[in-house]
């Protein structure tokens, strides 16, 4: 284990050296259509946030969708 | 006449939030201040719920926001287990939540609160998350940490008159990891890993198991849910979106569930998203759920106390649901109007068809053709409406 410590270090450290180097693939002024409004992930958070109480209160699941909310839905 | 300012503004609004893209390779920015009014309807399952809200977001300075929001639940009605042991329901539950962001150089900072309150439950929830632009800001990286106090009662009275049991407290955890990813010029890629941990009162004391009782004329009787005091449970979604050759983009999403109660669940979702003339933008959307059941779970248990932990709520049962819907955004006032520089109203509905596997509608109860735990399985399909106007400022 202490020998494995170091190692690890040294990876995490080349890891980081790595991704400093990396150059963005697509240039800030290539990016108009990223910036569409339709290419946004989610609009309009109450809407989505509405939409996610709705299921986790008649669904099993839960999560990972980014939006956050209270409350039972128990009836 | 209307046409041409309107493609203007909405020309300026794409430049300017392309030109707002740019600069975030310098420093991130907040978005836009904004005032949106929403109204929404769900008819389904013998509810209807209606509710409103109300969310004013506004920088204070370049690099702060504080976002307000109020959210009112008014329900009537009552589900198809409801329906069996107790009169129907009149309810609501008042939600608010405030929200504070910080920009500093590339990361935001965000902190919320959310207090919602019903007369039978309780919930106060805070959250904190940071989000960090990297590698040429073509990666967004977010860490979130919620944390989440219930206060669970049970209203023994009636609508009118409420008697109130609390019957416990809950806790719940929540750590979230979010990556989003700029591919290529037209695509971009995000993932989503949430793990939730629960103690306390877990269960629904609306909700009962039932059980066979060859003493009882209906063949079954009913009794209290026992959940167990815990609960894990981990979230990994996967989505992509992509601009199409013409102007339109198309979103794709897979979500794996799996917790400590024996629920596993798959969610794919497609979604289409089509501007017409800088006017109008329209959206359908296509969501198939499916999940098996929890191992506590049974529609009908052998006898009084068989296990442990017993539970009969619809939704630990097995089930899927598929859910068609569709959105359409118009943007109006292209001239702006006093404070606000442009606004969009949208109008949304879905359609979600639930199909239980091995929950079963005990309404048929004393229907000589069906024994206890051969009744037909229970469905049912929900309409839900959305009406909201947004004013950007």
């Amino acid at each position: 284990m202490s020998c494995f410590r170091p190692l690890l270090l040294a990876g995490a450290m080349l890891l980081c050296a790595g991704c400093s180097s990396i150059q963005p693939w697509v240039k800030p002024y290539e990016r108009d259509r990223l910036a569409d409004p339709i290419m946004a992930w989610d609009r309009d958070a109450i809407s989505a946030a509405y939409l996610d109480h709705i299921r986790e209160t008649r669904e099993g699941s839960r999560g990972a969708t980014g939006s956050a909310g209270g409350g039972c839905g128990c009836n | 006449m209307m046409r041409a300012p309107v493609h203007r503004t909405v020309g300026r609004l794409a430049v300017v939030t392309a030109l707002l893209l740019v600069r975030a390779t310098s420093a991130d920015v907040l978005p836009d201040d904004r005032a949106d009014l929403f109204y929404s309807k769900y008819s389904g399952g013998g509810m209807d719920i209606t509710g409103e809200s109300v969310l004013v977001r506004k920088k204070i300075t370049e690099d702060f926001a504080l976002e307000a929001n109020y959210f009112i639940d008014k329900v009537s009605g009552a589900s198809i287990d409801v329906l069996s042991q107790a009169s129907q329901i009149k309810d609501e539950r008042k939600q608010k939540s405030g929200t504070a962001e910080y920009v500093h150089d590339k990361t935001t900072y965000t902190l919320s609160f959310i207090n919602s309150v019903e007369r039978d439950y309780k919930s106060d929830t805070t959250s904190f998350s940071l989000s960090q632009d990297m590698f040429g800001d073509l990666t967004t990286m977010t860490v979130g940490f919620a944390r989440t106090n219930d206060g669970v009662g049970e209203n023994n009275g009636t609508a009118l008159v409420p008697i109130i049991a609390w019957l416990g407290h809950a806790e719940t955890r929540s750590y979230d990891l979010g990556l989003s990813q700029i591919l290529t010029k037209n695509w971009i890629a995000g993932l989503n890993v949430n793990v939730i941990t629960d103690e306390g009162f877990l269960a629904n004391p609306y909700r009962s198991i039932r059980y066979f009782d060859p003493s009882n004329p209906k063949g079954y009787s009913l009794g209290s849910q026992v959940y167990p005091d815990t609960r894990t449970s981990t979230a990994i979604q996967g989505q992509a979106k992509y601009y199409l050759p013409y102007r339109a983009a198309v979103t794709g999403s897979y979500r794996y569930f799996t917790d400590t109660w024996g629920i596993r669940a798959n969610t794919l979702e497609l979604d289409y998203t089509h501007p017409i003339s800088n006017i109008w933008i329209l959206e359908g959307r296509l969501r198939y759920y499916k999940q098996n059941s929890a191992t506590f779970y049974s529609d009908i248990f052998p006898y009084a106390d068989y296990q442990n932990f017993e539970a009969r709520d619809q939704d630990l049962a097995a089930s899927e649901n598929i859910t068609i819907g569709g959105k359409a955004t118009y943007a109006f006032l292209p001239n702006g109007w006093k404070m606000f520089k442009r606004s969009t109203v949208t109008l949304d509905i879905s359609r979600i068809s639930f199909h239980y596997l091995d929950f079963r509608n005990i309404k048929y109860y004393g229907v000589p053709q069906y024994l206890p735990g051969d009744e037909p399985l229970y469905q049912f399909n929900a309409t839900v409406y959305q009406l909201y106007m947004s004013m950007f400022f």
